[in-house]
């Protein structure tokens, strides 16, 4: 019998070969938590009886949900993971280093055909990568980093496949923004999804990771981009699901004639062509996130915003994914046309995104933000909305002050 | 798990019950655990703190607790006194992690619980018996190592207890 990705990457490491439905109890590659998760990570840790993480080399902590931190009590458990890292010889990412899932990536803590077990729910952005990556909670991290070990049900596969190729100022995100709707935020729950097809094959590291990222917005386990087109700077062995693999549910969608997409509130599957939307008044606008906060995100909003200013009644805020994002846009110049345009810069990190600071918005306010969630209150005021679209939608929006198709400016 | 059976009455709410709505980003920083039942569903009913009794049922649609790996959602429910949640189904993480608490989660497809219905529960046999409206349901079994995982209390002291995991 064939197998799928998932089924294949579960095999390599629990020795024999299983399939969905199996429990299994497998070996990891990675595991880390954030400062959201982190510290009850510890907690647990100690509680469960651990001394010593399994493997100092693959665990990592990354402050980057409340990073620096905004009040007493965040500084606290800032040093609390200081503090533990120290003591466990584990690396952490300090402040303004990136958000956990760039970090993670750009240092190679995973790798195509892993397993990495991260406390976040955007750990399935690796499926750019070609790896297996699940979100958990902090006591099933803590178990892991004390076991090297997770269980889990062997998911089914859902496949996702997308012919055709995207047009000219049409992205990632407007892409997996359209399936997110398609599918909806609970159509693939406890699921894996594998995206192929054309559309796919040509996509960057980057623009894979934005569609892997959005697996969750879908209840996925994990979501595998095939790694047909995968570039890397490292040689890889690429992991292929078998032509006779088992899917539990087959998409087939024709993209090439995809329009932007926008996510209206207060849920990610709330998508429609941005024509719906144009014209919707806009308050603030946000480009950053494990979703588009990457150079071609800074660079394809910089396209936009050059020798403009944004609209007087916008304010913009960009979160670089990560330093390494910030230097590569100081260098090519994105982020000097963007600040000279008006946009304000903010430390890497998940900032806005998570409503803990760093621009929660006022009541009544309408936001467009490169993020992946909408829900309400996602940004600290449950008295706001938020509309989620691709950076170019992000950028021409906070040109112009409402909601407007960014293609314009893009061809 | 200590009370097996549970006799209390239903909160109940609609589909897609996001973490952000069962707590906000805002006030998961935190090890005090007690300042998370403050805020509790806080964005979807802010009188639930106020009317939630200690032992009381949470009752929702689909999809229970989408979005955030935040282990902080089960909590501030647990630390709310809530003592069992019945979904039509859940999330996958919160799923996990509410089992991995301690806090019992019953998936029940075909549920009609009305708000304020009162419930007996026998959660070892997975039985909800609506006395309300005098219907008997029966929640979709657990795998075995979340059975063994509930009944230790938790996965604390599942791996206190043994170690390690076990198949």
């Amino acid at each position: 019998m064939g197998q799928t990705i998932s089924e294949k990457i579960i095999s390599k490491h629990v020795g024999k070969k299983v399939f969905a439905g199996e429990l299994v109890i497998s070996d990891v590659d990675g595991a880390m938590a954030s400062d959201t998760t982190g510290p009850l990570t510890i907690k647990a840790f100690h509680e469960m009886g651990g001394k010593k993480v399994f493997n100092p080399e693959k665990c990592a902590l990354i402050i980057d949900h409340a990073a620096p931190s905004p009040n007493e009590r965040i500084a606290n458990l800032h040093k609390m993971m200081r503090d533990f890292a120290k003591e466990q010889g584990i690396r952490l990412f300090e402040i303004g280093e990136g958000i956990c899932h760039q970090v993670m990536v750009e240092n190679q803590y995973v790798k195509p055909g892993d397993i990495f077990i991260g406390a976040d729910s955007h750990t399935p952005t690796y499926g750019a990568l070609n790896a297996f990556a699940c979100g958990v909670g902090s006591t099933d991290l803590a178990a892991t980093m004390m076991t090297g070990k997770i269980w889990l049900k062997v998911p089914q596969t859902i496949k996702i496949n997308c012919s055709g190729k995207l047009k000219e100022g049409v992205t990632a995100k407007d892409l997996i923004l359209f399936l997110v709707g398609k599918v909806t935020v609970s159509g693939a729950t406890y699921q894996a999804i594998e995206f192929s097809g054309e559309a796919f094959e040509g996509l960057s590291l980057a623009s894979r990771m934005t569609i892997a990222n959005m697996s969750s917005e879908m209840g996925a386990k994990t979501g595998i981009v095939h790694p047909k087109g995968l570039q890397l700077d490292y040689d890889f062995e690429a992991i292929t699901p078998d032509e006779h693999a088992n899917y539990v549910k087959v998409f087939d969608f024709d993209v090439s004639d995809l329009e932007p997409q926008v996510s209206a509130p207060e849920s990610p599957d709330n998508v429609h062509n941005i024509s719906a939307y144009e014209g919707t008044k806009i308050d603030y606008a946000f480009i950053g996130t494990c979703c588009n906060g990457r150079l071609e995100d800074l660079d394809i909003a910089a396209e936009i915003l050059k020798g403009k200013k944004i609209h007087p009644d916008v304010r913009m805020v960009i979160a670089p994914a990560s330093q390494s994002v910030l230097l590569d846009a100081m260098k090519n110049g994105s982020m000097s046309t963007l600040i000279e345009a008006g946009a304000s810069l903010i430390t890497s990190g998940c900032g806005p995104c998570v409503g803990t600071h760093q621009g929660v918005p006022a009541d009544g306010e309408v936001v467009i933000s490169a993020a992946n969630r909408n829900f309400r209150g996602r940004m600290g005021n449950p008295n706001s909305n938020i509309y989620l679209g691709a950076p170019s939608t992000v950028a021409a929006a906070a040109l112009e002050g409402y909601i407007v198709n960014p293609k314009k400016y893009l061809l | 798990m200590k009370a097996t059976t549970i006799h209390a009455k239903a909160h109940v709410y609609g589909d897609h019950i996001d973490t952000d709505r069962i707590i906000p980003g805002k006030y998961t920083k935190t090890l005090d655990l007690s300042t998370l039942a403050d805020h509790v569903l806080e964005d979807l009913d802010p009188n639930f703190n106020k009317i939630v009794q200690q032992g009381d049922i949470l009752v929702a649609g689909i999809n229970f607790g989408c979005g955030s790996s935040r282990e902080q959602a089960p909590l501030a429910l647990k630390q709310a006194g809530v003592s069992v949640v019945i979904a039509h189904d859940f999330a996958r993480i919160f799923f996990r992690n509410a089992i991995n608490i301690g806090l019992p989660v019953l998936e029940i497809a075909d549920h009609n619980i009305q708000k304020g219905a009162e419930l007996d529960i026998d959660l070892k046999a997975g039985i909800v018996k609506d006395l309300s409206a005098n219907k008997v349901y029966s929640a979709t079994k657990l795998p075995d190592i979340m059975i063994d995982i509930l009944n230790e209390g938790g996965l604390v002291n599942y791996l206190t207890k043994h170690g390690n995991y076990s198949l």
